[in-house]
């Protein structure tokens, strides 16, 4: 098989996200990151003989609220489930999970690019469902040694596992489907999805529909873990495209000829990697839990949950491009980066009266600042009305834009208003006949630039645009061009 | 001694004793007797005597007390207390000291009662005859060659034999009744749901439940009272009020209707315990009540849907026993000697299939400490739990089993339509002598025959004397109720007991 055949990629996601509680799925303990190994930890959540687990009503909610936004059928009665399996962090033997029943199923997920690289679609959401979370493994094996230490401070954390239909055609689709799905779970607040920290985490299932003449094949499907990016998982998946594609051409193997392979990413040296495979992997003797009591949601509930979303990134994208008559590639880039931005957008705009002058200056100014001081928005220390003086000032013709950017550094670090920083640095607004002299004295030394002028070479101004900088640095070049074009118009 | 706990508590509130008294009392019962019997696991004399001790001192002083103050209780080895040894009659478990207490151990803390001692049982409450205790069997103190029932074997041993007026017992699938019934107490299995199971090491968490056991309905009555409401621990605990059952177990019911059914008497049943039965019958007959044949058609399916589910349920909850955490692990060093001598042996033979099977050191830790930590029976349990509920096999099981089980609470919601109470046997035969029946599972399986149901549907059943064997043994009668009326079953059986004094026959122990 020498030929090379066509083929589509085709992508489905599970991710686990880390519901925002500030307690543990089946009992008090704390959720919080980082605490030292096994302090926080009780007889519940390590499993010890005799516990019970008692259902956290906050994370059903939570998930719940997630389910609804995207647009899942809600389950009015839903059970929770073991699912057996023996390992170190994990205390009980088993998991709790949701197996036939779980709480929410077959809803969607809208997708798009601003940028046009693929047609705006849905992606099928399988089902959403509630788990508890095991702890964590740490291997050790310096020096010899094999020794593993078990941290069980995050057992019990729920998570709200997220299954995607394979309806992903690129790696670039996946990455767009897990961006825009971390920002809806920000926008709901649900989660603060840190991917250092665990809160979300990505397995992808990828096979190949190979186009043949004689019709469609598909190789068999591969689970790939351990990507700790988006990043990561875009380049996993445009990896094991290519990975797959060439073992099909080496074996032939279609989907059903092996068993079901799981590889990890390995991010250093870029390339997946086969994992063991588990034994009787899919033998997880599942089985209602009998320690908890089934769940059931009102409509009522459901309404309730719905009508409190709030406004979520897709409507909220359009919201601003009919109210504020920004671009979508510019609402997109705002909506993006999450509701703080956009709050912080619209007040600026509100208060410079300008929705277009304020979209341009957050997305350059400021957050290249705050992607060089690795800053969030809510840290950021220029609030909207100090930078509103500012562009009101540029708005006046007081400053131009370059000028304008020198006196937002000052003001960023020096923690001026607009007016302090300009006095600062001695910007001033130059006196109209003062602006009139300066031009008619350029003017006469320069008789080369008129006759350009008048002969329609109108950017022959610019030179003396940059000599009367060059003279007085708080000429606005703006209105200094608009001069030179009056002035020389009349000489005619 | 010989009184029941209802008059000792009298006689505490009244000062004709103190707790130390009575404390003392039964534990040089224990000292004396329980080398026979082996109905204790463990017991802190001390311990015991300070506490009674500060009950007295508490008493003396005026202040109020809680409803056992002073009053003597033994605990089934399968409640965690704090700091101090649970085993659940496992080896598995033998250094294991949980970080906090039982809700029911709370319970009869907060009630002032003295805890006497820890009983003995089948290892994690699997077995109907105490004989799967990793610390040796009980004996019945009717006759000590011969088993006491189970699993809370040494629970009701304990209160036949004098040694504690009241104790605490689990019902999986009629580890409470059988006991009571083959020792001749009165042993009570409340409705799932409501006693709390929190820190209640599980066997089958659907099916378990916990209760009291006593010399007389009244007395049961009493610590029922205690244990029994709603815990936020464990979300099926059932949010209802507690009656008070002590007040009115000794008001007869009138207009009582009994069920009799069909099915409990059929081929198996012993002469000398349908005799007692029927007899029983006769008595409540001449106490006002009226009988009625009724039908439970799915009775017979019970042992088997239970002997599914249990099981099922089992092997799920003894996976954490993993020797990882906490309870026995197997000596390390000969382990991993043994694992390098056996890879070494299967590099040299070349067999390739074999090194890639090979346990890695972790697994064969779980492995070899779990092969060691666990009883035979155990091990069956686990194993059939597992082979149950594994691909392709759990419809067949599982599912049908669970089915069964419908079926079973609904024909019990059937016949509660006609009758008040259901009446029968407890086993279908006095208790048989220890050994008698170890090497054959499927017999032993079959003493739960008439208990196992009410767990199945989740009901509550209570087990009293109403006779005994030509040989002197204890013969026991059982009344089965709707869910949550355990009133209805303490009243049934006091005025039962009312009428009759073999509740009030001990056994002569020497």
């Amino acid at each position: 098989m020498s030929d090379k055949h066509d083929y589509t990629v085709v992508i489905g996601l599970e991710v686990h996200v880390q519901l925002a509680t500030a307690s543990k799925l089946f009992c008090g303990c704390s959720t919080k990151f980082g605490a030292p190994p096994n302090t926080q930890t009780c007889p519940v959540c390590i499993g010890m003989p005799g516990t019970l687990p008692v259902m956290n009503r906050r994370a059903y909610e939570l998930g719940l609220r997630t389910a609804i936004a995207l647009n899942c059928q809600i389950a009015g009665y839903t059970k929770w489930d073991r699912k057996n399996y023996y390992y170190p962090d994990l205390p009980k033997g088993y998991q709790i999970s949701q197996y036939d029943l779980p709480f929410s199923h077959d809803g969607w997920l809208e997708i798009n690019d601003a940028k046009g690289a693929f047609e705006p679609k849905r992606i099928g959401i399988i089902r959403a469902h509630l788990e508890e979370d095991a702890g964590k493994s740490m291997h050790d094996e310096v020096a010899g040694r094999a020794d593993s230490r078990i941290d069980l401070n995050r057992t019990g954390t729920p998570l709200l596992e997220i299954v995607s239909q394979p309806d992903m055609r690129s790696p670039a689709e996946a990455k767009a489907y897990l961006t825009e799905l971390k920002l809806l779970l920000t926008y709901l607040g649900v989660s603060d999805c840190n991917m250092q920290e665990g809160s979300l985490r990505v397995d992808a299932n990828v096979n190949l529909h190979v186009h043949l003449p004689e019709g469609k094949i598909a190789t068999p499907i591969v689970e790939v873990k351990n990507m700790n990016s988006f990043r990561a998982v875009e380049r996993a998946l445009t990896y094991e495209a290519a990975r797959q594609y060439d073992v099909w051409v080496e074996t032939g193997n279609k989907i059903g000829d092996v068993p079901k392979q799981t590889r990890g990413w390995d991010d250093a040296a870029n390339v997946t990697r086969g994992q063991r495979h588990k034994e009787e992997s899919s033998d997880y003797r599942y089985f209602p839990e009998p320690d908890l009591v089934p769940v059931t949601v009102t409509e009522q509930e459901i309404e309730a949950a719905r009508a409190g979303l709030g406004e979520l990134p897709a409507a909220l994208r359009d919201r601003l491009v009919k109210e504020r008559g920004i671009t979508a590639y510019d609402s997109d880039v705002l909506v993006n980066q999450g509701l703080p931005l956009v709050q912080y957008f619209t007040e600026l705009a509100d208060l410079v009266g300008d929705a277009k002058m304020a979209s341009n200056w957050i997305q350059q100014d400021v957050l290249r600042t705050l992607s060089e001081k690795n800053l969030s928005i809510e840290a950021f220390s220029m609030r909207p009305d100090r930078l509103a003086g500012l562009l009101q000032k540029v708005r006046a013709g007081e400053l131009d834009t370059s000028r304008a950017r020198e006196v937002f550094v000052d003001m960023l670090d020096k923690g001026q208003s607009a007016d302090e920083a300009m006095q600062a640095r001695g910007i001033t607004k130059v006196d109209e006949s003062e602006l009139v002299a300066l031009c008619e004295e350029l003017l006469a030394a320069n008789p080369k630039i008129v006759a350009d002028i008048k002969e329609g070479k109108l950017q022959a101004a610019g030179n003396l645009i940059g000599q009367a900088k060059k003279r007085n640095p708080n000429v606005n070049p703006g209105r200094f061009r608009e001069l030179v074009l009056e002035v020389v118009a009349r000489m005619a | 001694m010989e009184l029941s706990a209802t008059e000792l508590h009298a006689q505490l509130t009244s000062g004709k004793v103190t707790s130390v008294e009575v404390t003392r009392a039964f534990l040089d019962r224990i000292a004396a007797h329980d080398g026979a019997v082996h109905a204790f696991l463990r017991v802190d004399r001390d311990a015991a005597l300070a506490r009674a001790a500060e009950i007295d001192q508490r008493r003396a002083g005026g202040a109020k007390l809680g409803r056992l103050a002073g009053l003597p209780v033994a605990v089934k080895d399968v409640l965690c207390t704090q700091g101090e040894p649970t085993t659940c009659g496992s080896k598995i478990l033998e250094h294991f000291r949980p970080p906090y207490d039982a809700t029911v151990i709370e319970r009869l803390k907060a009630a002032d009662a003295v805890l006497i001692g820890r009983t003995n049982m089948d290892e994690f409450a699997m077995g109907g005859s105490t004989e799967n205790s990793a610390y040796g069997a009980t004996g019945n103190p009717w006759d000590v060659t011969r088993i006491p029932g189970g699993s809370s074997g040494g629970a009701a041993a304990c209160i036949a034999a004098s040694m504690a007026p009241l104790s605490i017992g689990t019902d999986t699938g009629g580890s409470i009744r059988q006991p009571a019934g083959l020792c001749g107490v009165t042993g009570l299995k409340p409705t799932y749901g409501r006693v709390s199971r929190y820190g209640l090491v599980a066997f089958a968490s659907s099916l378990d439940q916990i209760g009291p056991l006593a010399r007389t309905a009244e007395d049961a009555a009493l610590l029922l009272e205690v244990i029994a409401g709603h815990d936020a621990k464990d979300s099926t605990s059932v949010d209802r009020p507690v009656p008070d059952y002590h007040a009115s177990a000794r008001q007869p019911l009138k207009g009582l209707t009994l069920g009799l059914v069909r099915e409990h008497f059929g081929a198996g049943l012993e002469s000398e315990v349908e005799q007692a039965v029927r007899e029983a019958v006769r008595v409540y007959e001449s106490l006002g009540a009226k009988v009625k044949e009724i039908s439970l058609p799915h009775g017979k399916y019970a042992v088997a849907a239970y002997y599914v589910i249990a099981p099922s349920e089992a092997s799920s909850n003894l996976a954490r026993y993993d020797a990882a955490h906490y309870g026995y692990r197997t000596p390390e060093e000969p382990m991993i000697a043994r694992l390098e001598k056996e890879h070494a042996a299967l590099e040299k033979a070349g067999n390739e299939k074999a090194l890639a099977n090979h346990d890695n050191a972790l697994v064969r830790m779980y492995r070899q400490s779990r092969a060691e930590g666990f009883g035979a029976e155990v091990k069956r349990r686990i194993m059939l739990g597992t082979y149950a509920l594994s691909a392709g096999y759990y419809d067949a099981y599982y599912l049908k089993a669970l089915k069964v089980r419908r079926l079973i609470r609904r024909d019990y919601d059937e016949a509660f339509q006609q009758v008040d109470l259901i009446v029968g046997p407890v086993t279908t035969s006095p208790a048989f002598k220890i050994g008698e029946k170890v090497d054959d599972p499927l017999a032993m399986y079959l003493v739960d025959l008439y208990t196992v149901s009410a767990n199945l549907a989740g009901i509550g059943g209570i087990a009293f004397p109403c006779g005994f064997s030509a040989s002197g043994l204890p013969i026991g009668l059982q009344l089965q109720g709707p869910a949550f009326e355990e009133e209805r079953l303490l009243r049934g059986a006091a005025m039962f007991q009312q009428a009759t004094d073999w509740h009030t026959r001990r056994p002569h122990l020497r």
